[in-house]
């Protein structure tokens, strides 16, 4: 009996933590997906969003973006490919405060759209 | 004290330092909590001469602390140094800071809870109830006997919009002696001289420098709510955040009426020490 329990409590757990994670794509409004970056493919917004970039995300995601042995790499098809750089700001504005990740609405607005230049640009490195 | 700063150094040593991004608040609280895992260290100083008083210096240590993305604890150390008298210690204070909403609204609430065990207390962090100048002019060593137990609680409200901060602080306090309830409020609006950031790193370029205005004061109490016999304050308010990690803030504040001290002058210096703690959070998104 003991055994069944502990095996739907690990089965739930399981099915939890899959759903949880990204699970933050299908929580973005239609209106923010949809935004495109004013900052889009400008060297110097990339620049400025990898300055961004080290001095306040870098100690979890790496210095890279490679992602550390508790936080999530940043080059990842799910980051790179899937959401878009609206799904990015609107993720940053936001946060995902129940997994760890904090909201950035404390940098204007530019600077966020600026790190999220530098976080795309990362796909063609 | 040997034991504090030794770990202090330790600390230190084994973490980087990051850019802090703080508002320049000295008496406000804005919605935005603590980094998970970030240790901040600050200061935060306040100059006065109550009227017919000494001059004083009102000093605090804060450890704030990012316990989770919706939770900040953070613990102060409190003294105080007044001309003509003597340097003391006060006692120290203990905050809670819960964010109820996992996502940013139009209008954000913090849910804040204190604890505080201190006498003398010149670091003025609140006006509450019918805080004024005269409760400055006792000596330490007269002041020093009355301790005060209080219980603190605020509705913090915040908003950023177009790169501004809009943050209002609603406070009511409770002495656990039988005291009645004391209110207060507090608000402040500042914005960054430059909203994008800059492509190559500098020290002293617009982006670093915040700018604002500051105002608080006193509601009276259970007894007597209202503006009768309260005192207030208002300023602006500035602050440098250097690439060294270090964020230096100063405001020059004014009192609006007799009740107030005549003139403030805030100062502060805070240090950001990332993922102190790191390993035991999880991670992820």
């Amino acid at each position: 009996m003991k055994i069944r329990l502990l095996s739907v409590i690990l089965l739930f757990s399981a099915l939890a933590f899959a759903v949880a994670d990204g699970a933050w794509l299908a929580n973005v409004p239609g209106s923010d997906h949809q935004r495109t970056n004013p900052y889009s493919s400008r060297v110097d917004a990339i620049e400025a969003g990898r300055n961004i970039f080290e001095e306040h995300c870098a100690k979890c995601h790496g210095e890279n973006a490679e992602g550390t042995k508790k936080r999530p790499s940043l080059r990842t098809a799910r980051v790179q490919q899937q959401a878009t750089p609206g799904d990015l700001h609107w993720l940053l504005v936001n946060g995902n405060m129940k997994r760890g990740m904090p909201s950035w609405a404390k940098l204007p607005d530019p600077q966020l759209w600026q790190l999220v230049a530098y976080v795309k640009s990362l796909r063609e490195q | 004290m040997k034991v504090l700063v030794t770990i202090l150094i330790v600390v230190t040593a084994i973490s980087s330092i990051a850019l802090s991004q703080e508002r320049p608040y000295f008496v406000t609280y804005s919605h935005e909590m603590e980094e998970p895992g970030n240790l901040e260290i600050e200061s935060f100083n306040v100059v006065g001469k109550p009227t017919k008083g000494n001059r004083f210096l009102g000093s605090d240590v804060e450890f704030e602390y990012g316990a989770t993305a919706w939770w900040t604890s953070e613990f102060y150390l409190d003294g105080q140094t007044t001309a003509n008298d003597s340097t003391i210690f006060t006692g120290f204070r203990w905050e809670n800071r819960i964010r109820p909403l996992m996502r940013e609204h139009w209008i954000n609430p913090v849910l804040y809870v204190e604890y505080e065990n201190t006498s003398a207390d010149k670091a003025l962090r609140e006006v509450v109830g019918h805080d004024g100048n005269d409760d400055f002019l006792e000596s330490n060593r007269a002041a020093r006997p009355d301790v005060e137990r209080e219980m603190e609680l605020k509705l913090i409200l915040g908003s950023n919009y177009h790169g501004w901060n809009i943050s209002e602080n609603f406070i009511g306090e409770k002495n656990l002696a039988a005291e009645p309830w004391e209110f207060g409020y507090a608000w402040a609006i500042s914005r960054p001289l430059k909203l994008a950031a800059s492509a190559h790193r500098c020290t002293f370029c617009a982006e670093r420098f915040q700018a604002g205005v500051e105002m608080y004061g006193g509601l009276g109490d259970w007894h007597s709510f209202g503006l009768n016999q309260t005192s207030h304050y208002f300023g602006p308010t500035v602050n440098w955040s250097a690439p060294s990690g270090a964020t230096i803030s100063f405001s020059p504040q004014f009192g609006l009426n007799d009740y107030s001290i005549g003139h403030l002058y805030r100062f502060g210096i805070s240090y950001e020490i990332e993922q102190v703690f790191g390993r035991l959070h999880r991670g992820g998104q």
